[in-house]
């Protein structure tokens, strides 16, 4: 019951914003979160974010990510 | 649980649909060798689809052009040119005319791209409510060219698909109602005879093809191995998925394995002639992605598993059938 | 990739004896399978599966609720995916919708109120289900539809939260646990603080974990490191996403909207305190007082308990594949795509050569 997945805010609109996951994009809440701003990475779990991550967090999950050899 | 009523997972083409085919249809006609195509008197190839795809403008392409693309390449999967298609429509009362034009100018556009002639053809109207807009069924005759089968598949062989995987699935997707999402992606839908036909002309010796649609590849390489009583090993990191395909697979929680290819070929070729394959499928529009993403075996008889990008396997399953947003 | 699966073989040499770690999360459970780790750990490192699933625990009883609302007129009931297999004790959502009910999948509890606003004259029920992950983003929509007056809208709850449910399984005698992979994503809610009192208490070493199987590995490592160490404490692999004290903001929304309750877990019985129930203040949003639960019967055989305990594994239960199958499942550990189960059985069911 934990599928959360990083996406980054592209757009803000009070408590919506629109999330990137990677050019797919969604509207989410983002009230659970403190103060979120517009470029913030965060976390989304059924179309809410429930976290904030710094450039540092996103970067370790796509070298994780990019850490699987892909040809 | 016993079903007593169709499911919509019945029409997801994974354990449901075979089920269905295996208990009820195939007894029922006599169906035996459940290929893409029937091959009637060695000589042709002969085919039907319908098609419900909901909604029925999608980014990349609409319901007329995959009715044609999905018969094009049920035909060229048999090693069939394809040649004529007929076409029946169901349409919904208060139908758009002007939504019907459009769809109707991508059937002829589609038809001319694949070289295909419409030749027959039926209209029915029903109710409002009864169909959502419009429903098509195409049946195609191709001649035969080549001597390909699901059952032809041997250990050695190669496994090479034409490009990414996914984009069709997830277009439609992110289009249906209550699953809102905004993707980049676009269907692939597209007819693969003159790619196919590039192939079988390269001289390379080719057993199978199979277009990954409903279920994915998942389904595919599930349905081979069974067939031809092999095993079949895909290598994670060699299969060709996009980074947005990954990233809204990863928002509905789905596996990209599993998510239908409307422009996709999954080749079957004599390991050594891999490089001729790639080459002829390289040298095509449809094909510059082209790449070996596994091989075939002895053992495990009739299952396909997945190298792991850490180096660990594990099985690829036939999909249950509809794949829901989850968020387990 | 091997240098991970390199640390691990040396900190199992340090640490000698046989261990057995826990994943309590389904979500773990599913990443262990699909990645094939299991077979590439050293042979003394073994991993089991808990109750972490929240399909899997989800009691009978309340999918026999959910199908009696969906049966009445003017009902939508909205659910998560997950839940639309699951049988109940004569049917499901999946086979309700086929007869004719108003069963929707949605992605978000706020698209279910979204629903509701567009639908004046039904009555939608979302179902609530999952831990505390989920728990906030339901509470939030129940306030948002009591702030906003929509009356048409109601949560069927069955929201479980981790740390009794731990307890109860360190309690049990028959199972063996040496370390806990503790759940990457309902810490982010509720802080790894949440399971101190493990090794304070039972002095067993726990260590909150990550999604992907490079974050599984690198857990290995540390909690093998802590038993060679003769540490116990709690750990944060996840630092991405987890801290030690959570999400306050969700954390104040969940003790506003529901109050402990006991829970029934399938498989393994009531867990007090285990439940997060709608407080009566949000009573008239509760689709739970509108309906009755009724007893059911575990099939006859079914070992379920037993795996969600850790004290089974898939395979050794008798009806495992040979009756109970994904499109055929008889327990919640098969019926759910993330039950050990259902792992076991679409990743790993048989031995590859």
């Amino acid at each position: 019951m934990c599928l959360a997945v990083p996406a980054k805010i592209v757009e803000l609109n009070g408590m919506t914003a629109t999330i990137s996951i990677e050019g797919t994009l969604r509207e989410v809440d983002v009230s659970l979160v403190d103060e979120p701003r517009l470029g913030d990475y965060v976390l989304i779990h059924a179309g809410f974010a429930i976290q904030k991550w710094d450039e540092s967090d996103y970067q370790e999950w796509k070298e994780i990510q990019e850490s699987v050899p892909h040809e | 649980m016993k079903h007593d009523r169709i499911l919509l997972a019945h029409g997801g083409g994974g354990t449901l649909t075979h089920e269905l085919i295996e208990q009820l249809f195939a007894p029922a006609f006599g169906l035996k060798e459940l290929e893409d195509s029937a091959v009637l008197d060695d000589k042709l190839a002969f085919t039907t689809d319908s098609y419900v795809v909901k909604p029925y403008f999608f980014p990349g392409g609409d319901i007329g052009k995959l009715a044609v693309c999905g018969t094009v390449n049920d035909l060229a999967m048999q090693g069939a040119e394809p040649l004529w298609l007929s076409l029946g429509m169901i349409l919904e009362e208060g139908l758009p005319l002007a939504d019907l034009e459009k769809i109707v100018a991508s059937i002829k556009a589609t038809a001319a791209e694949a070289g295909v002639t419409i030749v027959t053809g039926d209209t029915k109207v029903v109710e409002r409510g009864k169909c959502e807009g419009l429903y098509l069924n195409t049946a195609g005759i191709g001649r035969v060219v080549a001597d390909v089968g699901s059952t032809h598949v041997r250990p050695g062989d190669a496994v090479i698909v034409n490009g990414n995987l996914g984009e069709h699935g997830v277009a439609v997707l992110s289009r249906r109602e209550g699953i809102a999402f905004q993707t980049s992606v676009i269907s692939d839908c597209a007819p693969l005879w003159s790619l196919v036909q590039s192939a079988l002309v390269s001289g390379a010796e080719i057993h199978a093809m199979r277009d990954p649609t409903r279920g994915g590849l998942a389904a595919t390489v599930c349905d081979i191995a069974a067939a031809s009583g092999v095993g079949i090993w895909l290598q994670e990191s060699a299969l060709p998925i996009s980074a947005e395909v990954r990233g809204a697979c990863d928002l509905l929680g789905l596996d990209p394995l599993n998510i239908a290819n409307e422009g996709k070929v999954v080749v079957f070729c004599r390991g050594t002639d891999a490089g001729r394959v790639l080459d002829a499928m390289r040298a095509h529009p449809l094909g510059r992605g082209a790449r070996v993403i596994g091989e075939v075996t002895e053992k495990p008889k009739g299952m396909a598993v997945l190298r792991t990008a850490i180096g660990g396997e594990r099985i690829v399953d036939m999909p249950t059938g509809e794949d829901l947003p989850r968020i387990c | 990739m091997n240098e991970a699966l390199n640390r691990i073989a040396e900190q199992a040499r340090r640490v000698g004896r046989n261990v057995t770690f826990m994943e309590v999360c389904g979500t773990h459970t599913m990443a262990v399978s699909r990645s094939g780790l299991r077979q590439l750990l050293p042979a003394n490192v073994k991993l089991i599966s808990g109750p972490g699933c929240p399909v899997c625990v989800t009691d009978t009883s309340y999918i026999d609720a959910a199908i009696e609302l969906a049966r009445r007129p003017g009902v939508i009931v909205t659910t998560f995916g997950d839940l639309i297999r699951v049988p109940g004790s004569e049917s499901s959502l999946e086979r309700e919708r086929a007869a004719g009910a108003d069963v929707r999948v949605v992605y978000s509890p706020a698209d279910a109120l979204a629903l509701a606003r567009e639908n004046p004259d039904k009555q939608v029920v979302f179902l609530g289900v999952g831990f505390e992950t989920t728990a906030p983003t339901v509470a939030w929509t129940i306030k948002k539809a009591a702030q906003d007056g929509v009356m048409n809208f109601s949560v069927l709850c069955a929201h479980k939260t981790m740390p009794f449910a731990m307890e109860a399984l360190l309690k049990d005698q028959e199972v063996k646990i040496d370390g806990f992979i503790c759940p990457g994503h309902v810490s982010v809610i509720t802080g790894a603080q949440l399971y101190r009192f493990i090794p304070e208490r039972y002095g067993i070493p726990c260590v909150v974990c990550g999604f992907e199987a490079v974050d599984v590995m690198k857990c290995i490592v540390m909690l093998l490191a802590q038993i060679a160490g003769k540490r116990t404490a709690v750990e944060i692999e996840y630092s991405r996403s987890v801290n030690e004290t959570g999400n306050p903001a969700a954390q104040q929304l969940i003790a506003e909207v529901f109050e402990e309750s006991d829970a029934g877990w399938r498989g393994i019985g009531v867990i007090p305190r285990s439940g997060l129930a709608i407080r009566k203040e949000f009573a008239r949003w509760d689709a739970g007082r509108s309906v009755t639960f009724r007893e059911s019967k575990p099939h006859p055989g079914c070992r379920c308990g037993d795996v969600l305990r850790g004290v089974l594994t898939p395979p050794d239960c008798k009806l495992f594949a040979k009756v109970c199958t994904p499109t055929n499942p008889l327990g919640p550990c098969m019926v759910s795509s993330e039950g050990a189960c259902a792992a076991f059985y679409k990743y790993e069911r048989k031995a590859a050569v």
